[in-house]
């Protein structure tokens, strides 16, 4: 399938989406729609490095919170469109990821998933202390009821989110299936070969954090328009590394359709758990399944069903 | 900028005995990560765990901490073992230990924070102990108790475990391990059964390096995230594996934060780790008493 019939494909499916949930007419299903999307945007922005390059981010919060900081810092100077603070969101953290991706001219596998790791926690020291953009208080954001065309701001939002859910998985199926992804593919099985073959190892691990890093700050460009109030400790939260590893890990990360199924299942039980008995016991859920799944399923749901497939062809 | 005399010096002390406990802290990373390459990220979580049953146990029983601790090594060891065996039995022997053991022990550190936030939730937890409390004034340099005690126990372990790895046979089998895994192998010894011994007793460090925690600062859940930054960044910059290498980053770390707090603020402390271990990652990452 051509990439453009895939893009197209995604285009369907979403407009499908949107009018199920407009049909739906609870304003709870676009609530809980955009976390789930945002949830995917992160997992495949996660994937094209962990998945695709083989090295681990631990510092996924910071990138989304890099994009939400961004947005204040704009609303607070000039207001714009939040689809202009998305690509500004998206440039913002796009260069701190190229930043990551000189650490792996020096670190490999542990150390630079730690490095990362130091990376989200001094950028989150820096943004508690800084007074303009509130600070360790945190940042309001008042946003209007209503847009035109659309009606209630949350389903502008949710459509937002549903655009660069596309846009993501468009992206990784992209580069899945181009010269890059082969490149990338080289880099996890053995850099060390791929290296000596001529490929040109320090470039694409650079485009792989950029574009990872990048995503990741667009998903959460909108985030401070979605609860109308930000703090450090909430846009940096720990649930975000967790889930933004736990979805690709659990789904798959050989291919773009582990994060997406990960997300998706992930993003609805947590849904699901926060309503009926706590939040707290969503996040616990994951952790408990994202240590099941690495030691039981490595390969995750993605490689369950393709070995029971296989199991079914076989017999 | 003039800086009083008195405000240097006990800022100076206060880093020092900061610095004896975050070797307590990060002995364990040294041995695991440091000397068995097993990267446990969830290290920190085992000791906010260790506070948290030295406060339950001395709010029940109104035992003494610090005894508390000792007495749970024998549990925190088993746990060690456990945890190695599982770790083996799923990554090691299947020779994929890099990328998913890491996931195995980021989702091991989070499900021991969020089981705890479950349990006690996100108050503040603290205990009680006759050396919480009153100082001990030399001259004009304070020494509270509260940091001097913890302090004396920490360099006591680190101590032991650095005669325990040199003089003792497991000890120095398990420095082997770390060098030459075949030649182990050659000797009769099963690397193993010394690697589960090893990491076993870097996670019965935690019961002590949480309950000397607690006695410091109250504590909560998320603590122990601060302390992934200090113990990796100590680890790293001793040199990996190396005790006494431990011991002197551990002091250097410690007199830096408690600078960085007095004349910067303490809010700035949690960067200064993370900082230096992102400097020492990027410019000397064999540390600076490399093996």
């Amino acid at each position: 399938m051509r990439s453009s019939t895939f893009a197209l494909i995604c285009v369907l499916v979403a407009a499908l989406v949107y009018a199920a949930a407009r049909w739906f007419g609870n304003e709870y299903v676009f609530f809980a729609g955009y976390v789930v999307l945002q949830f995917i945007v992160l997992a495949t922005a996660w994937n094209i490095l962990g998945g695709y390059t083989g090295y681990v981010n631990f510092g996924s919060a910071a990138f989304f919170a890099v994009g939400a900081y961004s947005s204040i810092f704009f609303h607070k100077i000039f207001p714009l469109p939040i689809p202009v603070l998305i690509v500004i969101g998206g440039v913002f953290s796009g260069l701190i990821g190229l930043g990551m991706g000189y650490l792996t001219l020096r670190l490999r596998g542990a150390f630079f998933a730690i490095g990362t790791l130091a990376l989200a926690v001094v950028l989150q020291t820096i943004i508690t202390n800084w007074s303009y953009l509130g600070g360790a208080r945190g940042a309001y954001v008042l946003r209007p009821a209503e847009i035109e065309f659309i009606g209630p701001y949350i389903q502008y939002l949710f459509l937002l989110m549903l655009a660069l859910a596309v846009f993501a998985l468009s992206v990784a199926r992209g580069i899945e299936r181009s010269q890059l992804g082969y490149g990338f593919a080289t880099i996890r099985d053995d850099e060390l070969a791929a290296e000596a073959s001529g490929v040109p190892t320090l470039r694409l691990k650079l485009i792989a954090t950029t574009i990872s890093g990048g995503l990741m700050g667009m998903a959460g460009a909108p985030f401070p328009y979605y609860l109308g109030y930000v703090q450090p400790s909430s846009a940096f939260g720990l649930e975000y590394a967790v889930n933004a590893i736990a979805m690709p890990m659990i789904g798959g990360t050989t291919s773009w359709v582990g994060p997406l199924v990960g997300a998706i299942v992930l993003a609805s039980l947590q849904q699901w758990a926060t309503v009926t008995f706590s939040s707290e016991l969503g996040v616990l859920l994951v952790g408990v399944l994202l240590v099941a799944f690495v030691i039981l399923a490595p390969k995750g749901i993605v490689g369950l069903v393709q070995g029971w497939r296989r199991g079914k062809a076989g017999s | 900028m003039d800086i009083p005399y008195d405000l240097l010096v006990n800022a100076l002390v206060a880093g020092l005995l900061l610095g004896a406990f975050y070797a307590a802290v990060t002995v364990g990373i040294s041995i695991s990560f440091g000397i068995l390459d097993i990267v446990n990220i969830a290290h920190p979580g085992f000791i906010i765990l260790g506070s948290y049953l030295a406060y339950i146990i001395n709010a029940r029983l109104g035992l003494d901490p610090i005894l508390v601790s000792l007495l749970m090594l024998p549990a925190f060891y088993a746990l060690g073992a456990v945890i190695y065996q599982v770790y083996y039995a799923s990554f090691e022997k299947r020779g994929q230990d890099s990328l998913r053991g890491l996931a195995f022990f980021f989702g091991l550190l989070f499900v021991t924070e969020v089981a705890l936030v479950l349990v006690f939730g996100v108050d503040y937890r603290y205990v009680q102990a006759p050396y919480i409390g009153p100082s001990q004034n030399i001259g004009f340099v304070d020494l509270p108790l509260r940091m001097l005690v913890p302090g004396v126990v920490a360099l006591a372990m680190v101590a032991a475990l650095q005669l325990f790895l040199t003089k003792t046979f497991i000890g120095r089998a398990i420095m082997g391990v770390a060098q030459d895994q075949l030649a182990l192998q050659l000797m009769g010894a099963s690397p193993t059964r010394i690697k589960r011994t090893a990491f076993a007793i870097s996670i019965a460090t935690c019961a002590v390096a949480g309950a000397l925690l607690i006695i410091i600062q109250p504590v909560e859940p998320s603590v122990g995230r601060e302390y992934i930054g200090r113990v990796f960044a100590i680890c790293v910059l001793g040199g990996l594996g190396s005790i006494p290498g431990t011991l002197i980053g551990a002091m250097m770390l410690g007199i830096l934060e408690s600078f960085t707090s007095t004349f910067y603020g303490p809010s700035w402390a949690p960067a200064v780790s993370f900082g230096v271990l992102l400097l020492v990652l990027a410019f000397k990452p064999s540390g600076l008493f490399g093996r």
